[in-house]
Formats: structure tokens, sequence, C-alpha cells
């Protein structure tokens, strides 16, 4: 997605510490642990410490920051943690300018509040396009100065010193023989004035404590000793479990069902119809699905999609020899290529894919007459509230959604309908007051829907007489992420849906004149933005076009893309960087492998990669990934670190297997034994370098995803002279 | 019917279907939590626990064939091998959203009560049957290496 056309939109950024302060118990802290929701050791013992004296605990000093008289700063995290690291990298960007001991910090998702907790990019509480740190950084800082000029401004109170004489170092205030820790100046700190935000004055990066260092470890723990609580693992007294019998084509409806033989099995409570299926109720997830597998259904499929996944690919290649919707134009491209004496012509093919994340979609919803409350990790956290609310015809303000970790995202879990969020809630609204847990399995989830839409592109350039391109025409068929959204609005312009065409439009290289067209395909598969949108196919298409173009002129790829980057300071350095230490053009290669650069900008950061592969045969493998990334500051190099080896192993996954096709409109594929993901035995060795920067910080989630697909065919076009235009990459 | 299962040195004992997998009797109905399901159908490794000590997918596993065996969940791990991963995971950061992280720390556990000097080869063998779409397999190797290391410093796994 393209952050700044959500930044048109976007409210003004701002720092909520003008808010009056008040004494609070932490709500969702207390209703987790009464959940049984495991909490952190430090939040644990706090929860514990409110339980047993009643007592006020959290002292909010804003809406990010509280303090307990016990010592524990907690701090409210309002992005959905998936793995990406938000729970640590927003919460040192809070304990940096409070200056608080990393080890006492605990974190916890906010509640919905789209006033307190808009991602501030997007002007909704949500998570997404990679925003999380650029929408938050300064926010957050401003946060923790606040709540420390609080801590100061009480301590100068109560030791009756100048302000500006005292110190703070991690969690301790301190003037001479005076010291407090945090926690001892909680109470009288929460009761002064928060300053305002101008008044705020806040580190510069060489006073840098915690951003940057190594040594902030992960807050979202519990994840190595089975502690840490997905959605799949929220327990509520009385809960039942839910599955639904979907069609098996979309777009098919329900004609009749019979339900006798799965009542009659031994733990099921109820079945009906829901407009997305028939619901099997029951004691436990294995009842429920043995009792769905007694279901007699009769679908109607008058209104379902039944064409072939083959049949639209051969649509879209026809569709991209035609002209299409004008998303870009830049000087008379057709009318250079028409008459070009040198041309270069290739044709791009990618399928649907599933997120395939490991917890499959699921939410636990309990209506209590008008009054919802849910608990899942919850994405889209304004968007599935006022879907909620409208369902039942209520107020967004009486749905309550507990946000708990998600095993996986990649997109998914923020669905711009809130599928399986409104499935769960029609389901549990048909037994009021008690809570339904609705699961699905790994076969639901990949059959389910939702998925990267597939497209077909032609892209097309006129050479010089140096091989240079003089014109490029970019055609994209497919379908809209975004139509029918309710980001429709903000994402297409015109009928161009911008994640279509994203990393085409906005051509990073220097070509005079340029085009890109669109054709958008009307298709009853439900698609959905998956880690990194339109740029997962762009960035293939552009990258292994510019590649096809220097080696047809003769030239080495890296020094073909930088001629044509003199004007693009950051990807030519990112470039460079990655090319330095790949030891592209010097590093010698075994016989048989090839290696291969792809660069591209997304999500505000940019990354270069270069593979090298071993070839035999019809085989291959990726042996080894150099990346180069420019996020702007790094806030946590190891979690960036992280994320880009993801971020490859995600998109490598779809360079090598990933391929979701439907036959009849029904998809051919259920579960991982026939969609083939990447395991360790396929992964590459993957080195990360991060180009130091002091811009504000940019994505990092999904960058390092759309150049890897293109580096892997660059590296096989290198090593065996053929350009491969389709995903899956395949050599025979 | 009544079956009785030894989890993590303690009996239980609980009335379902012998045929239901022992991934859904020990979530949904011992509420040890910390085995996810991820498949159904033994692809994924997120469901992997130990019999006998040896890493099984429980997703697959029906109740009445587990009767009688030691079961290990990731709640009960205790060996030294285990808190050797365990640190190493949590040293090397390796989880990122952690949902296939229990099944990739009883893998690795169980590999490392086996052979305590695995090469590459021995760590893609034993964890290709774990999947991480988050691709921590990097690290989960990393942490392989690192806790053999240690195990073997403290002179073994048992």
């Amino acid at each position: 997605m393209n952050i700044n056309r959500f930044a048109r939109n976007k409210q003004q950024p701002g720092v909520d510490t003008g808010r009056r302060n008040f004494l609070k118990v932490a709500a969702t802290g207390s209703a987790g642990f009464t959940l049984g929701i495991s909490l952190s050791a430090g939040a644990q013992a706090q929860a514990q410490a409110t339980t047993a004296s009643g007592a006020v605990n959290a002292l909010e000093y804003n809406a990010f920051v509280s303090i307990t008289p016990e010592n524990v700063v907690r701090i409210y995290i309002k992005h959905l943690e998936m793995g990406q690291g938000v729970y640590t990298g927003l919460a040192t960007c809070v304990a940096e300018e409070l200056d608080a001991d990393w080890q006492q910090i605990v974190c916890e998702h906010a509640p919905v509040d789209t006033a307190k907790y808009a991602n501030l990019l997007m002007g909704q509480q949500g998570t997404g396009g990679s925003t999380a740190m650029a929408n938050s950084f300064m926010q957050l800082r401003r946060a923790g100065a606040a709540a420390k000029a609080m801590l100061v401004s009480a301590a100068a109170q109560r030791w009756q010193v100048p302000i500006d004489e005292i110190r703070v170092n991690e969690g301790v205030v301190s003037h001479g023989s005076h010291r407090a820790t945090f926690g001892e100046l909680a109470v009288e700190a929460s009761r002064q004035t928060p300053p305002a935000t101008d008044a705020l004055v806040l580190k510069t990066p060489a006073q840098f404590r915690l951003i940057g260092s190594e040594n902030t470890l992960r807050k979202d723990t519990g994840k190595q000793d089975g502690t840490a609580i997905y959605t799949q693992d929220v327990q509520v007294p009385g809960m039942l479990t839910a599955v639904v019998a979907h069609a098996p084509r979309f777009g098919a409806r329900v004609r009749s069902f019979d339900a006798s033989a799965a009542l009659a099995r031994r733990g099921v409570r109820q079945v009906f119809e829901i407009d997305t299926g028939i619901a099997v109720v029951a004691d436990d997830y294995w009842s429920a699905t043995k009792g769905r597998e007694l279901l007699q259904i009769e679908w109607d499929e008058s209104s379902a999609e039944t064409r072939s996944s083959d049949t639209l690919l051969q649509q879209y290649r026809n569709l991209v020899e035609t002209e299409g919707a004008i998303a870009e134009q830049h000087g008379n491209a057709v009318d250079t290529l028409a008459s070009a004496n040198d041309k270069v012509e290739l044709v791009f093919e990618f399928p649907y894919l599933a997120h395939a994340q490991m917890e499959p979609v699921n939410c636990v919803a309990r209506i209590s007459g008008n009054s919802a409350e849910l608990w899942y990790g919850c994405q889209s956290a304004t968007g599935d509230q006022a879907a909620i609310a409208q369902l039942l015809g209520t107020r967004p303000q009486d749905v309550k959604i507990h946000t708990v970790f998600a095993g996986g995202g990649f997109g998914r879990r923020a669905n711009p309908k809130a599928d399986y969020v409104l499935e769960a809630v029609n389901i549990a609204r048909q037994l009021p007051d008690t809570p339904v847990k609705l699961v699905w399995s790994r076969e639901d989830d990949m059959q389910g829907g939702f998925y990267r839409p597939a497209y077909a592109h032609k892209l097309s350039a006129a050479l010089d007489d140096q091989g240079k391109p003089l014109a490029f025409q970019a055609r994209i068929a497919g379908q809209s992420i975004m139509a029918g959204t309710s980001m429709a609005a903000m994402m297409v312009n015109n009928g161009i849906d911008n994640t279509s065409v994203e990393g085409l439009t906005e051509f990073s290289y220097e070509v005079p004149e340029r085009q890109v067209e669109l054709h958008t395909t009307d298709v009853g598969v439900p698609v959905q933005w998956w880690r990194s949108v339109g740029h997962t196919h762009t960035a293939f298409s552009k990258e292994v076009f510019i590649n096809a173009l220097a080696r047809k002129a003769g030239m080495d790829p890296v020094a073909y893309r930088l001629s044509l980057l003199t004007h693009n300071p950051r990807e030519t350095a990112v470039l460079k960087l990655a090319a330095e230490k790949a030891g592209w053009g010097s590093r010698e290669l075994p016989a048989g492998w090839g290696r291969g650069v792809a660069v591209h900008t997304s999500f505000g950061s940019t990354v270069a990669e270069i593979a090298e592969v071993s070839v035999q045969g019809n085989n291959f493998k990726v042996e080894r990934v150099v990346a180069a990334i420019d996020c702007g500051i790094a806030v946590n190099p190891s979690i960036i670190r992280a994320q880009v080896e993801g971020a490859i192993a995600y998109g490598l996954s779809a360079a090598l297997q990933d391929e979701l096709t439907l036959s009849e409109g029904v998809v051919d594929q259920s579960n991982f034994h026939n969609y083939q993901v990447l395991r360790m035995n396929a992964m590459p060795v993957v080195e990360t370098h991060i180009l130091a920067s002091t811009n504000a910080p940019s994505g990092v989630g999904e960058p390092g995803t759309p150049p890897i697909a293109a580096a892997v065919a660059n590296a096989l076009a290198d090593a065996t002279g053929n350009t491969l235009t389709r995903l899956p990459l395949r050599l025979s | 019917m009544p079956y009785t299962l030894s989890i993590n040195g303690q009996q239980h004992e609980l009335d379902v279907d012998g045929d239901m997998p022992l991934l859904w009797a020990v979530r949904d109905h011992l509420h040890f939590t910390g085995t996810k399901f991820g498949c159904g159908m033994a692809q994924c490794g997120a469901c992997t626990l130990h019999i006998d000590g040896v890493a099984t997918r429980s997703c697959v596993l029906p109740v009445a064939d587990a009767v009688g065996k030691a079961i290990t969940t990731i709640e009960g791990l205790g060996s030294p091998a285990a808190q050797a991963v365990q640190s190493a995971w949590v040293e090397l950061q390796v989880p990122q959203c952690g949902y296939c992280q229990s099944g990739q720390v009883m893998s690795a556990t169980a590999l490392l009560e086996q052979n305590d000097t695995p090469t590459d080869a021995d760590i893609d063998a034993a964890m290709s049957g774990n999947i991480c779409r988050c691709g921590t397999y990097p690290r989960i190797k990393a942490g392989i290496k690192m806790a053999a290391s240690q195990i073997r410093n403290a002179g073994g796994a048992a």
C-alpha cells in the first residue's frame, strides 16, 4: 500500500497528552486475569496484587503509559502484535523518552478506542501497510516524555528542588541525595498536570539509549514455553465451539439442509443456518467437526463463481494485449513504442495465493442484549467494531474487543469485510449470553477465499542504441483488492485501484516516457491484501524486466540499474550496500550457480536483495540471500533483521511453490500437503544489512518481501540464460 | 468411554471418544493450550508433543492409542535439553508470531535429547516437518546450535 495515499487523508499527527489524567483500574488487565488469559510475569503479579487488595493499581499518565506503585510501567500497544514486533518496538519509543528501565516495562494491547488509538496514517485504529512504527514513533516518544515530565514534576514538589536539576535514569529519579523509583512517585506524579506537547523536549538521536540498541529483548514473551495466548487458546467460562460448513463454490448459498444426524452426534448442541453456511455448535472442536461431517446440505449455486483459474489467466493474458484504463502517463510512451526499432516485451503471470498463516482464522464472541464482547487477534479495530455494531444494530462503544496475539496475519486478519468476525457474531447472537469460539480448520482457511489476486502483466520498452529504455509501458489485469471495501474511497481513484498498480507506477528507474494501464476484472473469488499487497507482483515484473533489459544490453545488472537511478540516491545507496556485502563482481560462485539482484521501494522503505542459486537439471536451490534495507532510524535492529529474513521466507515460498488454483470454481488445494510452503530445508542463509539513517522510521514488516522472487528469477537467468516470467518459478 | 492419560507425569481421566485426536483432548478437555492446532493432518508440526520421548504429531493420534504412554506437552518440559532450547529461543529472539514455536521447541528438544552435535542436515531433517510462516528458520537453526553447545558444555542432555 502507498502510505502517502493514506497520509493525504490522515488527521494531523499529534500527541494525546492534553487529556485529564485520572486514576483507573487497568480494566483489560484484570479482565484478562479473571478469564485466565496469561499475562507476562510482571503484569500477572500486578493483577494479583489488585485482585487481592481490590485497590487501584495502574495510574494512567496518558493513553499509552501507566505506572503502578509496584514500579511496573505498563504500555498500551495500539497495534496488533502478530509477530512483527510491535510490543517491543513501540514500547521502546515510550521507554526511551521515559528513561524507564527496560525490565520494568510490560505491554498490553490497547482497547478499541479510535479517538485515543487511531493509526495516524490511516485515521482509524488498525494495523497494516507497515505503518505501526512510522505512525507511532513521535507519538509514543512524546507520550514517554510527557510521563517523565510528570514524574520529574512530582519529585521537584516532594523534594522542593528545581525541576531542571532533577535527573532520570533507568527508572530512577534523583537529585543530590534524593532518589525515588517511578513506582515510589507514581501516585503523586499521576496528579501532575500533563505537559503541553510543545513544552516537551525529546532526545536527539545521539542521546538514544534503547532506540537502536541490540539489548531491548522482545516483550511479546511466553512464546517459547506455550504460555502466550492466541485466539485459539482463549477460554471463557461456559464457552462452546462452532465450525461452519461453507459452500464449495464462492457465491453459493444454502438451499436446504438436514441436520438430524449431526444433532444426534455426541457433543453437538445446535445446528443452524447463517448467511455464510451452516453452523454447528458443540462442546468442543472435535465434536463440532464430526457433527459437520454428518450434515446433508444442498447448495444453490445459481450465483456462484464457476470459472477455473486457468480460464481466468487466459482471459488476463488476452486483456493485457489490449488497451486498459490509464493509471499513470508521462509523455507518449505508446507512440514511441509503436515506432521503436528495438523493443522488448514480456508477459508475466501470477497465481492466487493463500495467506496460510499458522493460526487459521478464529474468533470468540459473546452477545448479551445490545452489547458484544469479543476476544481475538483484532487487526482492524475501528472497522471490525463498526461492522459488528452495524450487524447488531448497536453502538460501536457497546462492542468490546479484547485483542490477543495473532498467530500470523500477513494481511488475512485485517479483513475489510470483517468476514470471520461477523461470522462469529452471527453464530453467537443465536446463543445469547453464551461465549462461542468460531474455529476454522486449515481446510476452511485455505478454501475460504480472500486471496492475493491472480494477475497478468505485459511490460514493454523501447530501447535506444545503448540498450537504455526510452519508453516503458505496463499493462496489468486482475481483480481489485479495494473495490467494495470501506477503503475504496481512499484507494480507488477514477476506477484505478492503486494497490493493483503500485510499484509499476512511480517507477523508480529513469525512463523519459511511461504509461501504466489497468484492466480490473470482475471475478467472484474473494481477494485481499497479502504481505506487501500490490508490490507482491509489481516488484517481480519490474525487476525481472529491467534485468532482461540489462542482459540484452550486455551490461552488468547492478551497473545497468545504477545508470538508471542517478536521480534516486536512496535506491542507489541500498543497491550498492547489498552488492558490496554480497561480493557482487568479486565473489566467485561455484559452477552451476547463478546470482541475481532486485531492488524495490515500498511502504517508505527500500530493500535490495541479491540471491545466489545452485542449479542441477530442472531443480534449483536458493543458497544465500544478502539483503540491504533503508528503513530510516533502526529502532530495533534485531527485529528489523528478523522481519527481513521472514519477509524473504514468505516471498520465497511464493517464488518457489505457493499456488492456489480453482477448477470450475472449486479451490483445488486444501491443506499443507497440496499447498506447499517453504520449510526449513529450503531456507537459504540470509544476511541483512541495515543502512545507517537519521530519517524517521519507515516500514519494516513488508518491504523485504517484494524483491526476493525477482532476485531468484534473475539468478536463474544468470545460471541458465532463461528469463522466467511466471510464478511460482519452474525451470522446465 | 473414560480413558486415563499420563500427561506431564500426572494421570488424567477423561470421558471422550477414543478416536478424538490427542490434540483436542489435551487442548479442549485438559486446557493445556500450549500445544497448537495448525493443520489437523500431521503436515505442519504445530501440535508436536512427546510420546515416550519421541516428537509426535498429536493432531492425528487417537486418544485410545495414547493410553499407557508418557505424554509430555510443552507445559511439562523440564529436561536440560528443553531448558537449553528455551533459553536459546529467548536469547536469540527466535519467535515472531510464535504460534508454531511450541511445536518447534518440542521438535528441537527431541532432536537434542538424541543428538547433542547435530549437523545442518540433521537439523533440516528433524525440523522440516515444522512449518513457520514467519520464516524464523534461520534463528531456529541458530537456536538449536546454541542449545546444543550449552548441553555439551554442561555434560549432556540427560
